[in-house]
């Protein structure tokens, strides 16, 4: 297991360098004057000189990329002229309520997702498979900016049961359960997409697994149906959409600009929309790298869970 | 049937479609069609409500007119969403056709290019780009274009990964045609339908997604409009006038909607396969629906019901649904099997040996099979008549299998001990500890060598020969009455075959369980079985004492598949196979199944059902000829 871990892990190596090197190209290949398009619009003369001499512009783009992974690599991500204070400080504060949302949307999808693929699949081509079938169509045709418009006018401005925005205060007297109130609707919002493409996947994989052999054998030997299905298929079925959970991860940590933009959740989703809107590209940097760094971490594990559901992989 | 008959023949896609064809009319037309300026303010009427004079949908918080707005923004949505989706078919397409073509560097390289792409989360990609380009509808939609791009370029190279590797692409690059001409002549073809099944499953995301930067205001600026801007607009008053919000976002709901139906039912109609229901998956038990077959009961006459018998199975037919129609894969199958004794079913695949024997505990896969007819009665009850909860105590309890393949038929997730201990039937009291015991002593009771360190141990660890003993164990789990074998040997390698069978013989000897083994080798059934059933097209077309079968077949089927099979000691017997092939299920004639490949057939034969006749001698054979033959050969 040690060594299969340590094999995905150099795997994602090359990724990442891969990744630094797009994230890099973003601000380097930025149309007209860069240290203008970094300072925004709160930039004096002065001050755009001397970020051109700070980034060095004058110098070619790989020697240029070096220096910036080198000070990436220290956790040196520039500074954000328009907040006034370094990226990674930033960037660090609004990931933990991202991490929170995504984390309860993934949960939550995962929940849904599996417990719809497994009851579409064993009713296949059932009335109860077809309604779930286009729940999951409808779902994945969600527009989730629309969605959590649609469920902040409800239930909060109409009903009243939940704020309309904001995280809560962890901290500030509110306690978990205010943090929980606040983030029942973003997380619903967001899972709703993840959740139809997980619950489809979930089926395939399913009723691929439901036609095996071994199913068979489970079912001569006179195990209980129940046990089959969440047992020996389920588990089956696993190994296939674990790997998949870490994408839906992808589609999580992108919807959560939206979902964050709707209830003001203050993570790096929010953040990004902001920083764009200030041309505040240094900023942006570092959020996406954040980001990107995250999920092909995330894309790790999921990879290393799978390896440990299935004895067959090399380990 | 063409791909668009089998489109039209889904209720859910012809539904998607007609919702698709409507918005693309209703875009196309809208310039045509007598609406208000989409753009003429009217601050006088402002966040009217729908139904207002003039405003069928209401205006927004600058008095326009929200029905004219919501169908040019919807023409200003579908014309980015179809832009986007074709420049990433375009690009992702070309990755993917020369990454396959030119293979080696050339593939590694866009590959990681591809690999890059996706290891980011898809929408903060299009973030980055739309960073670096600046907001605007032009920037945003292509921003989503480039990171729809691997999707294509992965489908596409692995399709054609499969044909450049064609004889008809090598004779091209022989013939020294460019190797533009070969891709796009050769390879393209092959590569369009996934194309375009990518391209209808992934439009409907990239309008959304478009439509989402719009709405984060990175899209569509002032004075354009998308749907997603107007639903940007829209938030900013929607706890005053709702309708501004809610009409462009029902509606950019409605057409992702008809444009997902639309594209997975194209998925499915030009790449049946692809939806996997062709045939269901198996249920957790055949299903049964008596009386529905016309057949009779030929044949149960002479089954001639046996005192003591542990196994009683009368007419049994179980019929498989085709395309064409309900066919009966085996009919009128009757047998009896006493105590401690062993019956061998042979015959060629397709004779029906193995539906009959899966069929004994409900184990035939429906879909497509259902039992229509029949009785199978394990001391007393019939089989056919238990509840599901009854039949699931009965199986491996009273009747257990074991499979041909032990590498598909165990459960490759699992340790061996814990797939024995689930076969177990624990008794008052017994615990995990006492059932791992026993599952040890299952182990050593089938001849597998240290059951300590092969109980922890996964079946893909194992031998061919050890996994079937597994499979073994798990069926003398129980002491079970009837154990059914079917074809466990065909798997296996010669030796391991040997080693197997003589399981099977010392599990006859010690244990005494009625046996059914089902083989295709008659050899090896006349060797370990006491009785012998021939099945040719569904029917028992021969039954008696194995060696008497063996020995001097009645049936000129049994005797030709006996003639052809090898016999050890006589290498130089020569081997007659039977020419023809056996009847498909549904082309089997009314007559005698065997008479069209049959030396002796004669006009009778094809005239009508043959009965299973009683042949004195314990034997039964179901040939109205066999009497003369039996003279002929004498």
């Amino acid at each position: 297991m040690r060594s299969y871990a340590l094999r995905r892990l150099a795997l994602a190596v090359p990724v990442l360098f891969g990744v630094t090197v797009v994230v890099f190209l973003v601000i380097a290949l930025v149309p007209g004057d860069p240290a203008l398009a970094i300072l925004g619009s709160y930039a004096t003369p002065e001050s755009v000189a001397r970020l051109n001499a700070e980034l060095g512009l004058d110098r070619s783009l790989p020697v240029r990329y070096l220096a910036w992974v080198g000070n990436a690599l220290t956790g040196d991500l520039g500074r954000s002229y328009a907040l006034d204070r370094p990226v990674l400080d930033e960037v660090l504060e609004r990931l933990g309520p991202t991490l929170i949302l995504a984390a309860a949307a993934l949960g939550l999808s995962a929940l849904f997702g599996l417990a719809a693929g497994v009851a579409s699949a064993v009713r296949q081509n059932g009335w109860v498979d077809r309604a779930i079938g286009l729940a999951l169509l409808l779902g994945v045709s969600t527009p989730s900016f629309f969605l959590g418009l649609l469920l902040v006018l409800w239930l909060s401005v109409g009903l009243g049961w939940f704020p309309t925005g904001g995280m809560g205060a962890l901290f500030g007297g509110g306690g978990i359960a205010d943090l929980l109130r606040h983030l029942v609707l973003p997380a619903v919002t967001l899972a709703v997409v993840a959740t139809a493409i997980l619950g489809r996947l979930t089926r395939a994989a399913m009723l691929d697994v439901l036609r095996q052999d071994f199913v068979r054998t489970a079912r001569a030997k006179g195990v209980e149906e129940d046990w089959v299905i969440s047992v020996h298929a389920l588990k089956s079925a696993l190994v296939a959409v674990v790997p998949v959970i870490g994408l839906q991860a992808g589609y999580v940590l992108g919807g959560a600009v939206y979902v964050e933009t709707v209830f003001q959740w203050p993570g790096v989703g929010r953040m990004l929309v902001e920083a764009i809107g200030r041309r505040d590209i240094l900023l942006v940097q570092g959020g996406v790298l954040a980001v990107a760094a995250l999920y092909v971490a995330i894309n790790v594990v999921t990879d290393l869970a799978q390896a440990a559901l299935d004895p067959r992989i090399e380990v | 049937m063409s791909v668009l008959a089998r489109l039209l023949r889904q209720p859910f896609a012809v539904a998607g479609l007609a919702l698709v064809l409507g918005f693309v009319a209703l875009a196309l037309a809208a310039p045509f069609l007598p609406l208000l300026d989409p753009n003429a303010t009217e601050p006088a009427n402002r966040l009217a409500a729908p139904g207002a004079a003039g405003h069928l949908l209401g205006t927004d918080q600058l008095g326009r007119d929200i029905l004219a707005r919501l169908i040019f923004g919807l023409r200003v949505s579908l014309a980015v969403g179809v832009a986007a989706t074709l420049a990433a078919a375009l690009v992702g397409g070309i990755i993917g056709l020369v990454a396959a073509f030119y293979g080696r560097w050339v593939d590694g390289a866009l590959m990681r290019l591809v690999d890059v792409l996706m290891a980011f989360p898809y929408l903060l990609l299009a973030l980055a780009v739309v960073a670096a380009l600046g907001p605007g509808l032009t920037n945003a939609a292509l921003a989503i274009a480039i990171v729809n791009v691997p999707f294509f370029a992965r489908a596409v190279r692995g399709q054609a990964l499969g044909i450049v590797r064609r004889d008809y692409v090598a004779a091209a690059r022989l013939a020294g045609f460019s190797d533009l001409r070969i891709l796009v002549s050769e390879v393209l073809p092959n590569v369009a339908p996934l194309l375009i099944v990518t391209a209808a499953t992934t439009i409907g995301w990239m309008i959304l997604e478009t439509a989402g930067l719009s709405f984060l205001g990175l899209g569509a600026q002032p004075p354009q409009a998308d749907l997603g801007s107007m639903l940007g607009d829209g938030r900013k008053v929607v706890a005053a006038a709702p309708h501004v919000a809610a009409a462009p976002g029902v509606v950019v709901f409605v057409l992702v909607v008809g444009l997902n139906l639309l594209g997975d039912g194209l998925r499915d109609a030009l790449d049946p396969r692809m939806k996997g229901a062709e045939t269901g998956v198996p249920q957790p038990a055949t299903r049964v629906e008596r009386g529905r077959a016309a057949s009779g009961t030929l044949g149960h006459e002479a089954s001639g019901a046996l005192a003591n018998s542990v196994l009683d199975v009368r007419a049994l037919s179980t019929a498989f649904a085709t395309p064409r129609g309900s066919f009966p894969a085996i009919r009128d199958v009757s047998f009896a099997l006493r105590a401690g004794e062993a019956l061998g079913i042979v015959g060629e695949s397709g004779s029906g040996k193995s539906v009959t024997a899966l069929s004994l505990a409900r184990l035939a896969p429906t879909p497509p099979g259902t039992i229509v007819s029949g009785e199978v009665r394990i001391g007393g009850d019939d089989v056919l008549d238990l509840s599901l909860d009854a039949l699931r105590r009965l199986r491996g309890d009273r009747i257990a299998y074991v499979f041909q393949d032990p590498l598909t038929t165990l459960n490759p997730l699992m340790r061996i001990d814990a797939q024995i201990v689930e076969a177990i039937r624990p008794g008052p009291g017994e615990g995990a500890k006492a059932l791992r015991a026993r599952a040890r002593a299952l182990m050593a009771d089938v001849g597998l060598p240290d059951p300590g360190r092969i109980a922890r141990a996964y079946p893909h660890e194992l031998s061919g020969g050890q996994r079937q003993r597994v499979g073994v164990a798990m069926a003398l789990a129980n002491a079970p009455d009837v154990l059914i074998a079917d074809e466990p040997t065909t798997a296996l390698d010669a030796t391991t075959q040997g080693r197997i069978l003589e399981l099977f013989a010392r599990i006859r000897r010690e244990r005494g369980a009625a046996l059914i083994f089902v083989s295709h080798d008659v050899g090896v059934v006349a060797h370990l079985c006491d009785r012998i059933a021939v099945m040719y097209a569904g029917e028992i077309v021969e039954e008696g004492p194995a060696r008497a079968v063996a020995e001097r077949p009645l049936h000129p089927y049994a005797a030709r598949l006996i003639a052809c099979a090898p016999q050890l000691g006589q290498p130089d017997k020569p081997l007659a196979p039977i020419p023809g092939a056996p009847p498909a299920i549904d082309a089997r004639p009314d007559g005698c199944a065997f008479a069209p490949r049959c030396d002796h057939a004669i006009d009778a034969c094809r005239a009508g059902p043959i009965p299973l006749e009683d042949a004195g001698d314990d034997r039964r054979v179901r040939c109205i000829r066999w009497r003369e033959l039996l003279g002929e050969a004498a």
